[in-house]
């Protein structure tokens, strides 16, 4: 321990501690701008500074010592706060009243914190065109304020890297190599950069519009799906505390937006489960070992790009979002006579990485587009918000049948683990014929990157793991790859944290908001009659009516998809020459 | 071995390379085979002898003749005259500004009488690509010494009490940096050169590179049994083509002779070097954009702390010096490090090289003892500012620096005066500037180089830096606005204060002390839209005195846009909103009556 003093103040701390973590450890507010816990911590900002032995140090990064003294508000530090915000100011658009990040912007809110009522440096600002060739990502370099943050979460904690700064000095832009367009690169549209970017210049693509004109066309059914992870976070886009559960009102609002039927990708998940759980037992038998999962479009197009070699491990189960999808325009018109090409069907996902997966050319097996459109958390809040709904004091809707009817263990796809639990609930029963007793595997529950877990299935020894994380799941593909990974059965998650840490949910998302939506996933689990998805009442119906057995001709062509191999390079692949070593240029200047 | 009965010393420093030695020196060697004297007389290519405006250039031993400004026409004369006959061709002899009398041998331009050469012991001298000729000069006894005779922290102990301070700008005592490498846990750890040498004007770190290459990989030898590396990296630019290929052979040689390798004069210790290019950007010589360079990421600084001896390359411990520190090294290992420390002021000890240039008469470079003053380096060395202009200032420690001024003349050149002005001794460049220089252009010149160079990192550098260069450029255009000035300041305080990394935080420098100076300059041109020295473009006039304008009209002739107009035989008049500023009337006028204000 450590102790010092800030203004005037004395605070112990831990040792490795920052000034930053010393003040917040005091009580004191330091503005921070490109600091962000667990992701960034870069010292590029410069609005942290503080006076430290008459010196200016960046709070965030500066490693505390026995007797420094540290001073937050000297008049160097006010002015040199202000002129760096200002600085940034005087290259950034000033938007504000319309851009998406209005009311929730860190910028916006820094400029008032430090009461900046004028912008005393003006000059040019650079300008670098709109990327909007992603499905799910809009890049606007010119709100950038070079924080860094997305250029972090995207390599340091997904391993994808596909950000970067390019050029130099003024000039500096964040984005993908070779001015490549996102849609070009092996972006996983995972949206982890627009989670952390404290600006407008990454935002989800903005798709309410569509939705607003499929809702306002009386000839078309508009049947709209909720993912798990939903019900625990909307209530913070409307002021409440992360993690309050608004499954009703959320079903309410879809409603009162106009949707004909307001179904729950948690049915899906467990028809998911199903047919997942009989592959692996199927595989277990005879086929490529470990079996990974597939519910998460960002993690699907990570390993395209990063391990075609390894597709093999992927189930060929589509997703739930997906599945519901191609049942909502088959089995759905069929049970309640409608005609499928005037369905609709709309997602509200806590995911970015679900508007490419809605796009790809596989995902039309119902012989339409299966999900039309997938908003983001963030966008059905918005309209919401827009149609003036009073979402805090809605009455409570349920969920329209047949499919809006679920178990627990649809609900805890939301969270990482959540996958294997479920399956590993159905796997058991599946293969012991016997009622499993504890439903809850908590070796695979927590915000832990990597969990493993070793379950008996009486007598079969079941070898199961669970990363969360792009960067996680790579470990674990490099131990696929040495022949090091002794597992059956993979769960992988894009986001940290699973679904509810997905790129669309709302921001801020961070680690203790992560924590309070996951603890209300297993509240929503435990609350719930039905606990396994095999036991959904819904889903056995579907079989007899409709699929016929799991793994069957229907579920194939309906419920099961192949992968495409990419490179890591994306769409460049092939245009791009391997640089010259340090070596041959050194021969090259020889004399 | 071979006698020969003369030696020819040909520069092939990269200022003499331009200049064409290389076709001065084969037509001197046809010249010698011509007449039978090629096993006699010995030419031999060395490392930059300093002089560099003077090139091609050459001294003949043993009478030390130096000859300046050299053809390969001239090489019939020399051997025909000097070499055969004994006479030295006064045509090519160098003449000081100051006086009309030719300066036969080297050892008397005052130019090379009074530098004292510790790191530039070898350039010129020898040819950097024979590592013969480096050993002849003591080369790798110290490093023999040092891992046979002395423990490391025998050796860190020398280096501490020789009290050297880095040579790259900010002036740290070395031997604490090599306490703290030594201190620093665990068993990886590198000794970096640093040779990315990048301030305007300033060569010193190539020319030792290119004339005495052994210098520093025996000085990194020492460094790396001293505190513990294997593991040797230089990172020098790749604008230095002929430093690269220089060190490339020398490291080559060395291996051969077990100086670098396995068990190093039989010793347990092993050490090797590599080099890695870099690849244009000035910020790189920051230590920890550097060293994120090596790694093969992008160029930037980090904070600091760790400083590089606790976490450098590949995050660990690392000796990061400058080249002319290294160079420092071996003299202090074989003579003592008392002998180091009695040379220069009480806190700068040894020498520094300086690079002159500018409105200077010998431009080039020069190693001094610490604490030689402004005056010896501009007006004794350098001989003084050509055309019998006035010294205006001298721009120290290139875009990181400040100027210092005539009433500076006597301030000692060492690391805390120079400071105490507000400028730096930098890696040592020297920029002399004469009456004519505009001081607020100087300033935009500098903040124009520190701007395009920012790495963009750091918000305060990236658009502060590009904030102030766009004020200082609408002053120099003649659109400045009151308050500019304070402006500047501010922005200044917070660059300085603020900024990430050492480029930024020196890039207001030349505003800040141009402002301390010459403030009047720059109120005069925001003000009275004028500039003094009648630099700017922008706020120049030409105007015609009525007086003694006799209405020729040869100027309107000559006027490419029209401006002028006037009855003949009558004062004429330039239209200002018209006139281009081409200076062709000024050119023509037989009467001198056209005046540039």
């Amino acid at each position: 321990m450590v102790t010092l003093t800030i203004d005037g103040q004395k605070v112990t701390v831990p040792a490795n501690s920052t000034v930053l973590e010393a003040a917040e450890a005091a009580g004191i507010h330091i503005p921070t701008l490109c600091y962000l816990k667990d992701v960034s911590q870069t010292g590029s900002c410069r609005v942290c500074v503080v006076e430290i032995g008459g010196r200016l140090q960046a709070a965030c990064v500066f490693p505390v010592h026995e007797g420094m003294v540290v001073e937050t508000t000297t008049p160097l530090v006010r002015e040199s706060r202000r002129v760096t915000v200002e600085l940034l100011l005087s290259n950034h658009p000033q938007d504000c009243l319309t851009c998406l990040r209005n009311q929730n912007c860190e910028l916006q809110r820094l400029t008032h914190e430090l009461n900046i009522r004028d912008v005393r440096f003006q000059g040019v600002r650079t300008h670098v065109p709109k990327d909007d060739s992603s499905a799910s990502i809009v890049r606007d370099p010119d709100k950038c304020i070079l924080c860094r943050r997305c250029i972090n979460v995207c390599s340091d904690i997904q391993g994808v890297d596909v950000l970067a700064a390019r050029e130099r000095g003024f000039e500096t832009v964040v984005s993908p190599a070779w001015q490549a367009k996102l849609a070009q690169t092996a972006c996983t549209n995972c949206g982890q950069c627009v989670l952390v970017c404290p600006v407008g210049a990454l935002v989800e693509k903005d798709d309410t519009a569509k939705v607003w004109d499929k809702l306002g066309d009386p000839d078309i059914h508009v049947v709209v799906q909720t993912a798990p992870a939903v019900r625990v976070s909307l209530g913070e886009e409307f002021g409440m505390e992360p993690g309050t559960v608004v499954t009703g009102k959320m079903i309410t609002a879809l409603r009162r937006l106009g949707f004909d039927a307001v179904f729950d990708t948690d049915f899906s998940a467990d028809l998911t489960i199903v047919e997942e759980a009989n592959e692996l037992l199927e595989r277990l038998d005879e086929g490529t070992l470990p079996m990974i999962t597939s519910c998460s479009p960002g993690w699907i197009k990570f390993i395209e790009h990063q391990y075609p070699e390894l597709l093999d491990h992927l189930t060929s189960c589509k997703s739930p979002q997906q599945m519901f999808g191609a049942l909502a325009k088959t089995y759905y018109p069929e049970k309640v006579g409608l005609d499928p090409a005037k369905i609709a069907t709309i997602s509200i996902m806590p995911c970015t990485a679900k508007k490419y997966e809605a796009d790809r050319p596989e995902m039309r097996s119902s012989g339409y587009k299966d999900v039309d459109v997938v908003l983001t958390v963030r966008e059905l809040a918005r309209m919401i918000k827009e149609a003036g709904i009073d979402f805090s004091n809605l009455p409570e809707g349920e969920y329209d049948n047949p499919m809006g009817i679920s178990t627990g263990a649809g609900v805890i796809f939301g969270a990482t683990g959540g996958v294997m639990e479920a399956a590993l609930r159905t796997a058991y029963e599946v293969v012991t014929e016997e009622a499993l007793e504890k439903l809850e595997f908590l070796e695979v529950r927590g915000l832990e990157g990597i969990k493993e877990a070793e379950v008996d299935l009486q007598g079969t020894k079941l070898k199961v793991v669970v990363a969360n994380g792009l960067g996680n799941a790579r470990k674990l593909l490099e131990m696929i790859k040495r022949g090091e990974a002794e597992y059956h059965f993979i769960e992988i998650m894009a986001c940290p944290g699973g679904c509810i840490g997905g790129g669309g949910q709302p921001i801020p998302t961070n680690a203790d908001i992560l924590k309070a939506r996951m603890a209300s996933i297993y509240d929503v689990d435990e609350a719930m009659v039905l606990r396994k998805s095999h036991e959904n009442p819904s889903i056995k119906v579907l079989y007899e009516e409709f699929l016929g057995k799991p793994l069957g001709e229907k579920s194939h062509k309906l419920l099961h998809t192949p992968y495409v191999a990419r490179s890591r390079f994306g769409a460049l692949a092939g245009t791009i020459s391997e640089p010259e070593s340090e070596k041959e240029k050194v021969a090259a200047a020889k004399e | 071995m071979a006698v020969y009965r003369t030696h020819v010393l040909v520069c092939a420093g990269a200022g003499c390379v331009s200049s064409n030695c290389k076709a001065v020196e084969s037509a001197l060697q046809e010249q010698l085979a011509k007449v039978g004297l090629a096993e006699e007389v010995k030419v031999i290519e060395t490392g930059c002898i300093g002089t560099c405006d003077l090139g091609p250039v050459m001294v003949i031993y043993p009478e030390g003749v130096f000859y300046q400004k050299l053809t390969p026409e001239d090489a019939e004369e020399i051997v025909n005259e000097h070499i055969l006959k004994g006479r030295v061709i006064e045509r090519l002899l160098f003449k000081p500004a100051a006086s009309d009398d030719l300066v036969e041998k080297a050892c008397d331009i005052e130019f090379f009488r009074r530098q004292y050469r510790i790191a530039l012991r070898n350039t010129g001298v020898i040819d950097p690509g024979v590592i013969e000729e480096y050993i002849a000069r003591d080369g790798y006894a110290a490093l023999g010494k040092v891992v046979t005779d002395m423990t490391r922290e025998q050796v860190i102990d020398v280096i501490k009490r020789s009290k050297l301070r880095g040579r790259g700008g900010a002036g740290f005592p070395t031997g604490l940096k090599w306490q703290f490498t030594y201190d620093a846990p665990g068993n990886e750890k590198y000794v970096v050169c640093n040779a990315d040498e990048g301030d305007p004007g300033a060569f010193m770190d190539r020319s030792i590179l290119e004339g005495d290459p052994h210098a520093v990989i025996e000085a990194m030898a020492i460094a790396g049994y001293a505190v513990g590396a294997k593991q040797g990296y230089v990172y020098v630019r790749a604008e230095y083509p002929l430093a690269v290929a220089r060190l490339a052979r020398a490291l080559d040689q060395a291996r051969n002779y077990g100086f670098l390798g396995e068990e190093i004069f039989g010793s347990k210790f092993c050490f090797d070097i590599d080099i890695r290019v870099g690849a244009g950007a000035f910020v790189c010589g920051e230590e920890t954009a550097l060293i994120a360079s090596i790694e093969g990421k992008r160029g930037e600084p980090r904070p600091r702390p760790p400083f590089p001896a606790v976490r450098g390359v590949y995050g660990k411990p690392t000796l990061l010096s400058n080249v002319e520190t290294y160079a420092n090294i071996c003299p202090i290992i074989l003579n003592g490090p008392e002998w180091f420390a009695g040379i220069g002021t009480e806190e700068s000890k040894g020498t520094k090289v300086f690079a002159i240039a500018g409105d200077i008469n010998n431009t080039g470079l020069v190693e001094v003892p610490m604490g030689t003053t402004l005056r010896e380096i501009v007006f004794d060395i350098g001989g003084g500012i050509p055309n019998g202009k006035r010294f205006k200032a001298a721009q120290t420690g290139g875009p990181s620096g400040g100027c210092l001024t005539a009433e500076h003349l006597d301030t000692p050149m060492d690391y805390e005066s120079l400071r105490e002005l507000g400028s730096m001794m930098g890696s040592g460049g020297l920029i002399v500037l004469d009456e004519d220089s505009c001081m607020v252009d100087i300033a935009r010149f500098f903040l124009d180089f520190t701007q395009d160079e920012s790495c963009g990192k750091c918000t305060p550098c990236r658009i502060g830096t590009t904030r102030m260069l766009e004020i200082l450029t609408r002053i120099t255009e003649g659109e400045g606005e009151e308050g500019d000035i304070e402006r500047l300041e501010t922005l200044a305080r917070t660059i300085q204060s603020s900024s990430l990394c050492g480029l930024g935080q020196s890039a207001p420098n030349p505003v800040l002390s141009t402002l301390k100076y010459f403030r009047e300059e720059y109120e005069i041109h925001i003000r009275e839209k004028r500039c003094p020295s009648g630099h700017c473009a922008g706020l120049v006039r030409f105007v015609i005195d009525p007086e003694l304008c006799r209405g020729c009209g040869l100027c309107v002739k000559h006027c490419p846009v029209g401006a002028i107009s006037g009855e003949r035989r009558k004062p004429h008049v330039i239209d200002a909103d018209l006139c281009t500023k081409c200076g062709e009337c000024q050119a023509t006028c037989p009467f001198d009556a056209i005046l540039k204000i």
